[in-house]
């Protein structure tokens, strides 16, 4: 099961944050810090998975990440999810968001950050992997767009 | 988005939520709080509003309504109630996107009575739907048996059929709800064997299939899929002969077809080697699987040589001469820049220590040990004590190594070391002089390590005739000054036995000297000394006699027990840990009188406490005895049963406190076949009565009074009237709630 998806930039500011397990918005953030803090001292080529953080499920989880440009993308996962895996999905992630934004930056997520969760919807639901199809999500997410559009016009 | 103080714009947002407003911005307005809360700032005032644009019947306002529950609202937040009905109302929407909407919120933070409530519609729609809402379904439906186990019977049917459809999300969903549901109920994993073939068939067609561009990843048809596949057929495959037999081919040929070279293909190997080694497979395919993990090892990418070992973690125990095989490359890792790999390799190295190889693995382990990063060290150090005493293959090896480590790494060894280290010492007498010279050195180039100093300045009072003989002892006494320095116990006694085998003045007046110290216990020390030299010096040579060799204890009674200093007058007892505390306070009663002979060899010994091994066998009659003294959790009080019905019978015991006060117990137990579930029990009493119910024991009573459940209450009748006590029994058996009432209208042992 996914615990945490987390993006931030080289600062530490978060930029998005989705928990799938409840926590108090003061442990949220410490943990964001804490995610921050042990993923910073990264080098640039050492393996993507990191372990001994404290504050999200103890012992079994895993943070699982990557690093475009300025912004890194924490998913904390538990054992059941394969590492391997979760990586892929990062990828398709990241390309979502730019086939949706065009050539996304980090101004998009700060800008859209309702539109950045609605893309994550569709493609992560309740800690459990939904959709991994680039097309398909993207076909979903702008129809629900188009949908949303039609309304204001009424 | 600029905020000059975080207060401003939380309240201007705050305004704008509760003033009547153009429609479109509400939902905008919303959306700022949102990302004002993903900041940090508090932004619960927007929770009945998530509430009422939810209720909302524009899509747009919905969207972000169901956002900010989701990020706003939990299980403990009284206004995630209200919205239950708002998701019941959407799931039966035409509109599959707001069916979506609720679906994704309700798998996010629905609740266990919202799951309850909600059920139902989840399954009707894992049938009746097109595709898109099926596969938002079956992850509900995940949610739902995680929350609320006993649901799961109620979405068997309806994942099996959906293994049969053709969309992708929705096989995957199905394959994920399979596995929660195998993984919580074994009754259900047995059901589910029988779809191995159809699993097996998936696969095939998944991986033999040519190019399909729906699916496709870097020319591997949904590896997304086939992870999820081949996890559920370890599940069922695991402790089974038939279906792991069905598997064996579908294994192979996954593991010799699929492409090694990018991330995606690792992945779909990585979980087919897993598969293989936890399922009962022939042997040729686990040698193949344990090949791929080798081959992945050597791997420049470190993230497949993470897992790799990772997973031959898993297996050293089943599989320890195949693992062994890579051990070259495992020791390798360990100088790997990468501190994850560098953890998964010591921890991999550690479990392939054996007696063949431990001099060379001690040898990496050793060099390791000097450079690794300080969050490894006390591990390394802890995992090569283990070792060494394993399989050392000589004593003087051992101490080498131990010395080594203290030497190296001595801030971050476990404490018990030291008195194991000194017993191995004491137990190999042929080697006491080459230890005590070695230590010697030691100190001399680098006293800084406290459990080092430890152990050489009882090494040195106990053999330092044996040190005299072979070095000068000009800068003895000046090592006693720098050890205090460093060693808050107390090193005056080392000198003191030495000078016991080598009279020398200056010893004396060191002691003497530390006679006017300011800490408290190295001068109480000092003057009980100089006392021993002065007023009892025909005692003294008996007193200051070596050891005597200590038993080897065995691991159970390094409970602190007998961890003990000594002093020339009584036992006192050593490090403070609470337990050791009492029962040493307590040793002290019997030790001074019971066995007087005690004290003397024991004042042989220097800084660091060593366990004794006599007392041991006293600490454990006073613990006997403690044991013995414990209050019977149990008191013996008349009990009647007050109701019993159904196979539940609950008992009520009373026991007067006081004068008006009254505590009553309450056990319930269950005689029928099967557990119950959600046990309750209310009270009521009159009014003039108090009544205290406390927490009860649990709520559950499994099958054919396997355990009880008891609640304690409190009653205090100030005004005596007449007792009588209402109580509502309610449960939940085989799938159907109950509740009944009984009156109790006379309480045993009271009298009235």
């Amino acid at each position: 099961m996914i615990k945490a998806i987390l993006i931030f930039n080289n600062h530490g500011k978060p930029r998005l944050s989705k928990f799938y397990e409840h926590y108090n918005e003061d442990t949220e953030q410490q943990i964001i810090r804490e995610t921050f803090h042990l993923v910073s001292k990264r080098d640039e080529n050492v393996c993507n998975f990191l372990e001994g953080g404290m504050l999200i499920g103890g012992s079994d989880y895993k943070l699982i990440y990557r690093h475009y440009a300025t912004l890194y993308f924490v998913f904390c996962v538990d054992s059941s999810e394969s590492e391997l895996g979760i990586l892929d999905l990062i990828q398709v992630f990241v390309e979502t968001l730019d086939k949706c934004f065009e050539n996304v930056c980090e101004l998009d997520l700060i800008f859209h950050v309702d539109k950045v969760h609605n893309i994550l919807a569709e493609m992560v639901m309740g800690g459990m992997v939904l959709e991994t199809n680039m097309n398909e999500i993207i076909t979903q997410v702008d129809a629900q767009n188009k949908m949303e559009k039609s309304e204001v016009i009424l | 988005m600029l905020f000059a103080t975080f207060l401003q714009p939380s309240f201007r947002l705050n305004r704008l939520l509760y003033t009547p407003f153009v429609y479109c911005r509400r939902s905008h307005n919303l959306a700022k709080l949102l990302y004002v809360h993903m900041l940090g700032y508090p932004a619960h005032f927007g929770q009945m509003e998530c509430v009422r644009m939810i209720a909302s019947p524009r899509y747009s306002e919905k969207r972000v309504g169901y956002l900010g529950a989701m990020m706003l609202l939990d299980e403990k937040q009284d206004a995630s109630l209200l919205i239950t009905n708002s998701i019941k109302n959407d799931l039966s929407n035409s509109n599959q996107y707001i069916q979506s909407l609720a679906l994704c919120t309700l798998a996010c933070m629905g609740s266990a009575e919202m799951c309850r409530d909600l059920a139902p519609e989840i399954d009707r729609l894992l049938r009746a739907s097109n595709s898109y809402i099926k596969k938002k379904a079956a992850l509900c439906a995940v949610h739902i048996v995680r929350k609320v186990h006993d649901l799961g019977e109620l979405f068997t049917k309806a994942a099996r059929s959906l293994l049969t459809e053709k969309n992708h999300g929705v096989v995957h969903g199905a394959v994920v709800l399979i596995t929660e549901l195998c993984e919580r109920n074994s009754e259900t994993l047995e059901r589910f064997r029988k779809t191995v073939p159809d699993l097996v068939q998936i696969m095939k067609g998944l991986v033999i299939s040519g190019y399909s561009p729906d699916h496709d990843v870097a020319g591997i048809s949904d590896p997304f899929l086939q992870v999820r596949i081949l996890r559920l057929l370890r599940i069922l495959g695991r402790n089974n002969e038939a279906a792991s037999d069905a598997m064996n081919d579908l294994l192979a040929q996954v593991a010799t077809n699929t492409d090694s070279t990018k991330t995606v293909g690792n992945a779909v190997l990585y979980e087919t080697v897993l598969t293989v080694l936890d399922i009962k497979s022939e042997s040729g395919l686990r040698v193949l699987a344990v090949n791929i993990l080798g081959r992945f090892l050597l791997n420049n990418d470190r993230n497949i040589r993470y897992i790799a070992m990772t997973s031959l973690q898993k297996i050293v125990g089943t599989d320890h001469n195949a693992v062994q095989r890579h051990r070259g490359t495992i020791v390798d890792c360990l100088k790997d820049q990468d501190a994850s790999v560098k953890r998964r390799a010591l921890e991999l190295s550690l479990a392939l220590v054996s007696a063949s190889n431990i001099r060379s693995m001690m040898k990496e382990l050793l060099s390791f040990l000097s450079s690794c990063p300080p969050e490894l060290r006390s591990q390394t150090a802890s995992g090569i004590f283990n070792a060494a005493e394993r399989y050392a293959p000589s004593q003087r090896w051992h101490i080498d190594t131990i010395l080594h480590v203290l030497t190296t790494a001595g801030g971050d060894v476990r404490d018990e070391t030291v008195p194991n280290l000194i017993q191995l010492i004491t137990n190999t007498s042929e080697l006491h002089c080459y230890t005590v010279h070695k230590l010697y050195r030691a100190l001399l180039s680098d006293i800084s390590q406290q459990p080092l100093v430890q152990v050489a300045c009882w090494c040195i009072g106990e053999y330092g005739d044996l040190l005299l003989r072979g070095e000068c002892q000009e800068t003895e006494p000046v090592q006693v000054h720098r050890a205090h320095d460093c060693d808050p116990v107390n090193p005056l006694t080392a000198p003191l036995s030495l000078h016991n085998s080598t009279p020398d003045s200056r010893i004396r007046s060191i002691v003497s000297i530390y006679g006017s110290c300011i800490d408290v216990e190295l001068q109480q020390r000092a003057v009980e000394y100089n006392a021993l030299f002065k007023k009892y010096d025909h005692m003294r040579a008996a007193v200051l006699e070596r050891m005597p060799v200590i038993e080897k204890n065995s691991q159970g009674h390094t409970n602190g027990e007998t961890i003990k200093e000594s002093q020339t007058v009584k036992v006192k007892p050593g490090e403070p840990q609470q337990p050791a505390n009492q029962v040493c306070d307590l040793l002290d009663l019997l030790g001074g009188s019971e066995q007087p002979l005690q004290p003397s060899p024991a004042l042989g010994s220097a800084a660091p406490p060593i366990p004794v091994s006599t007392p041991n066998t006293v600490g454990g009659d006073l613990l006997d005895l403690l044991g013995g003294l414990e209050p019977t959790p149990i008191t013996p009080v008349a009990t009647v049963t007050v109701y019993e019905k159904d196979g539940v019978t609950v008992t009520l015991g009373c026991e007067k406190q006081s004068d008006s006060g009254l505590t009553v117990t309450l056990t319930a137990s269950n005689s029928t076949e099967s557990d119950i579930r959600g046990f309750t029990l209310q009270a009521a009493v009159p009014k003039s009565v108090q009544l205290h119910m406390k927490a009860p024991s649990g709520d559950s009573l499994p099958a054919r009074g396997a355990a009880k459940v008891t609640q304690m209450v409190v009653l205090n009748n100030p005004n005596k009237v007449n007792l009588k006590m209402r109580l509502r029994i309610s449960y939940t058996s085989q799938g159907s709630a109950v509740q009944d009432t009984v009156q109790i209208d006379s309480f045993p042992g009271l009298g009235q």
